[in-house]
């Protein structure tokens, strides 16, 4: 059968246009923001923009632009009065929280105290499946094994409410800055109560930014219009006109954007720039340290784990005495510069210096200096009770590029202590490493290495980057560590009033972690990045996000 | 003709599900709970993990994941992504970008491939020949990375004429660049491609038979020579096709461009088993549907080729 030429050739042309056309009309959109925006670098957020369902931060920089809370937090950490009037309490236990009236949502709708406990009781059901929902946990009458009501959450008038916590905690008012516990308007429910995914897609704040145009301010993958709110009255008035954040799947293509001038401002950076960007950008370089805590962990207590040989020589004082010869024979200045060209900071203690309450030189600290000879005269007395015999790995994924800095730990193992034979052990995704360090359905952990572990804080407290790694069964504590002492200092921390008396607490409990060191402090990750030439007033604040409503055009 | 159609649609049904059980599997065999991931550091609590788990059948052997797969694709529903939006609508978010950055490489690789090749073949030995053949292979060996980042620093960054990156206005204009650089390693085959083919068609006696026939170089180049040389082009034509969506992968990412590639790397980063499957699937349907275009080219090109059932 013969096919026609021509009929061929004009088939496939219509073919191609019609692809081509269709290509057309769906492209397009609005270029880079409207003019005199601040263009920032973001990620798509992973979850409809639902305060209690975003944990990773591409999502969490919108939610803080658009949401306002009941305290927001200064560039150092110190929490303000953003929407609160005031949150009191006699016994710590017993919040009472009153809202500044005649604050309203970007619709015109006031910000009630309903606007906060529907939000918060959404956020806490189990059935709601919210990302966030462990920040409800210490509020009575949550739970994680059915959907319960929060009962502890009491409305007392519009701007009144009181919430009642299961146990004392001090630094409750300080978590009150996180965007899990922002408010939400009426419109973001359904029939039943619920947030719904649509309103995920199209949310509406009270914060010093608004959707720019609704709808299509969000272009997924692409970018998010973020306007000033003229209704936002708070701490956090925008100095610019708007804000436009840019996806980026790669940061090598964000970095070529700011040095390129289609970007103002940038908050990370890529591997490949970590040695230049100081001479590319010069005094428009950002390079700070952050809240961001890495460390490995070798488990403490090995009853839940599958292979409990694999961590024989690191229980009782043996362990104790060789996880501190392994920390002294860590060269962390060495390893911070020549690997990560001093984009990390070589840790201090648990926490991080950008956290109110971070203190230098606690006592067993020097654990963190380097000392081969130190490191050596441990590891020998370590011998003397058991003699070291196998080898010892550490865990990580090959997706976030770790493996440059595991091998060079492992180098300062292997040279500094007799027959560690210390070597790298990858795992090709974060999921996979994640999967065997947590608890698999019969409760046991499959990890058979130390593995690397790491903290971002929440919200600028100490308590955040101990309790949920180091409590006893704490949510975090991949380790099961375990330690009396600690948790009753802790505990103490938590209930006490003054902030100064309750980080004292906090610094104790410090010194024994330095003694039993669950897991090996490394570094402080730095807040990397520059700004360009059209921009004024770039700071970025304790959590290594650009504090964007102060940012200026020249 | 028609029944040939008919015949390659219904070979292309069994390869289709065949790839979306072969990639499901993939992805369901990467090691990890991609649910886990979503927490970060931080251990999420075990019951709200195995809600999790529920809602995307996680919690149930391969085959019912697989089935349930199915299922909804059958009913034209490619599922949901981890974000929470539609995997239909973010396919037809990226596609037509995608399809744009394509159809432009495949129009750069085939003209100036060409081009170059029919002239280099005309030319044989000589300094354009000569120097096309070094060019070629210069491009043929480096890798797409690099020429991605070569052209983004030299022709975005220090000389200013195209932008560095692509963003929220994926138009035609700022698709050049990315476009040049995805070319760039097929116009190399096509240039040589194009020389061998044309240098042996040359040779032929239909070429000799027309200019004793007393036709003129220009009508017998065009037509007699250049026609008949195209044949192996067009076949590597559809191959260049797979080649263009997976450096697009690359090409995207370097250039931020919302097209496919960039949204399939991320997908396959999550373990997004909806977003990964549904986008090759698609993929591979394109793939055939080029490939049974250029096979019903080749009638054009060369009148002894015959459709038959």
């Amino acid at each position: 059968m013969r096919i026609s030429r021509m009929g061929a050739i004009v088939g496939g042309i219509a073919l191609a246009t019609t692809v081509a056309l269709a290509g057309c009309s769906t492209g397009g959109g609005s270029d880079s923001g409207a003019s005199g925006y601040i263009t920032a670098n973001g990620s798509e957020p992973q979850n409809p923009l639902i305060p209690t369902n975003t944990n990773e931060v591409g999502g969490g920089k919108i939610l803080d632009a658009i949401f306002a809370g009941l305290v927001y937090y200064e560039a150092d950490g110190t929490p303000v009065n953003d929407l609160a009037e005031s949150i009191t309490s006699d016994d710590q236990q017993t919040y009472t929280i009153k809202i500044k009236s005649g604050e309203k949502f970007s619709n015109g709708e006031e910000v009630t105290s309903d606007s906060f406990i529907n939000a918060w009781k959404d956020g806490a059901l189990l059935s709601n499946e919210r990302l966030n929902s462990y920040f409800f946990e210490d509020i009575e009458g949550f739970s994680y094994d059915e959907d319960s009501d929060l009962t502890g959450l009491k409305k007392v008038d519009d701007q009144t409410f009181t919430v009642t916590l299961k146990s004392k905690l001090a630094d409750f008012p300080l978590r009150l800055g996180y965007s899990a516990f922002y408010p939400l308007p009426t419109e973001a429910f359904d029939s039943d109560g619920k947030v719904t995914k649509a309103f995920g897609e199209n949310p509406i704040g009270n914060g010093p930014y608004k959707l720019d145009g609704g709808k299509k301010a969000w272009q997924h993958d692409v970018q998010i219009d973020l306007a000033t709110n003229k209704t936002y009255t708070g701490g956090r008035k925008a100095d610019n006109t708007g804000l436009t954040i840019k996806f980026y799947a790669t940061l090598d293509a964000a970095y070529q954007d700011l040095l390129g001038g289609n970007l103002d401002v940038l908050d990370a950076l890529p591997e490949s720039a970590f040695s230049t960007f100081k001479s590319d950008l010069g005094d428009r370089a950002i390079n700070t340290p952050g809240a961001v805590f890495q460390s490995f962990t070798i488990p403490s207590d090995l009853t839940n784990y599958t292979d409990q040989s694999a961590f024989a020589h690191f229980v009782g004082d043996e362990g104790k005495l060789r996880r501190q010869a392994i920390s002294y024979a860590i060269d962390r200045d060495t390893i911070t510069d020549k690997i990560f060209d001093g984009t990390r900071t070589p840790a201090e203690d648990f926490t991080s210096p950008t956290i109110a309450g971070f203190k230098k030189d606690i006592p067993g600290s020097e654990v963190l200096k380097y000392d081969p000879d130190k490191a050596a005269e441990l590891w020998a007395q370590a011998d003397a009770i058991s003699p070291w015999s196998g080898s010892f790995s550490i865990a990580y994924n090959t997706d976030g590029g770790h493996k440059a800095w595991v091998d060079a730990v492992c180098n300062n193992l292997n040279n500094n202590l007799k027959g560690m034979d210390c070597s790298g052990k990858a795992y090709p995704t974060f999921a996979q490493a994640r999967t065997l360090i947590s608890k698999n359905d019969a409760g046991k952990r499959d990890i058979t290495t130390a593995f690397r572990s790491g903290w971002q804080a929440d919200y600028p407290g100490l308590f955040n980057f101990l309790g949920p790694l180091y409590a006893t069964n704490a949510s975090s504590n991949d380790g099961d560590y375990s330690n009396p002492e600690f948790d009753k200092l802790i505990q103490e921390g938590s209930a006490s009033a003054d902030t100064d008396a309750a980080n004292a607490k906090f610094q104790q409990a410090e010194e024994i972690l330095f003694q039993d060191l669950p897991a090996i402090p490394l570094w402080y990750q730095n807040t990397v990045g520059g700004y360009g030439e059209n921009v004024e007033n770039v700071k970025v604040d304790w959590h290594s996000v650009p504090i964007y409503y102060q940012i200026t055009k020249k | 003709m028609v029944f040939y159609v008919i015949r390659r649609i219904l070979q292309a049904i069994p390869v289709l599900i065949g790839t979306t059980f072969l990639i499901y599997f993939l992805v369901f065999a990467m090691p990890g709970n991609p649910v886990q991931a979503l927490f970060g550091d931080k251990t999420p609590n075990p019951a709200l993990l195995a809600e999790l788990e529920k809602q995307y059948h996680l919690n149930e052997p391969f085959i019912v994941q697989y089935l349930y797969y199915l299922r909804d694709v059958v009913t034209g529903n490619f599922g949901v992504s981890f974000s929470g939006q539609s995997v239909n609508d973010v396919l037809a978010r990226t596609f037509p970008v995608t399809a744009r950055l394509a159809l432009m490489a495949v129009v750069i690789e085939m003209v100036v491939g060409v081009t170059i090749g029919l002239v280099a073949g005309l030319r044989k030995g000589k300094l354009f020949d000569l120097s096309s053949l070094v060019i070629s292979l210069l491009f043929l060996s480096v890798p797409i990375f690099v020429i991605c980042f070569i052209g983004q620093f030299f022709l975005g960054f220090k000389l200013g004429w195209f932008r560095t990156t692509v963003g929220a206005d994926a138009s035609i204009p700022n698709l050049i660049l990315p476009a040049i650089v995805l070319a760039s390693s097929l116009v190399a085959i096509n240039i040589r491609l194009t020389r061998g083919s044309v240098i042996e068609t040359l040779n032929n006696d239909f070429v000799r038979t027309a200019y004793s026939k007393g036709l003129s170089r220009r009508r017998v180049i065009p037509v007699h020579v250049l026609r008949n040389s195209l044949i192996p082009v067009t076949t590597q034509l559809g191959a260049d096709f797979g080649i263009l969506l997976v450096g697009a992968t690359v090409t995207e990412g370097i250039f931020n461009v919302p097209g496919v590639g960039n949204t399939l790397y991320q997908a396959i980063i999550r373990g997004e088993r909806p977003t990964v499957v549904s986008f090759v699937t698609v993929m591979v349907l394109l793939y055939l549907v080029v490939n049974i275009i250029i096979d019903l080219i080749y009638a054009v090109l060369d009148p002894r080729i015959r459709y038959v059932k």
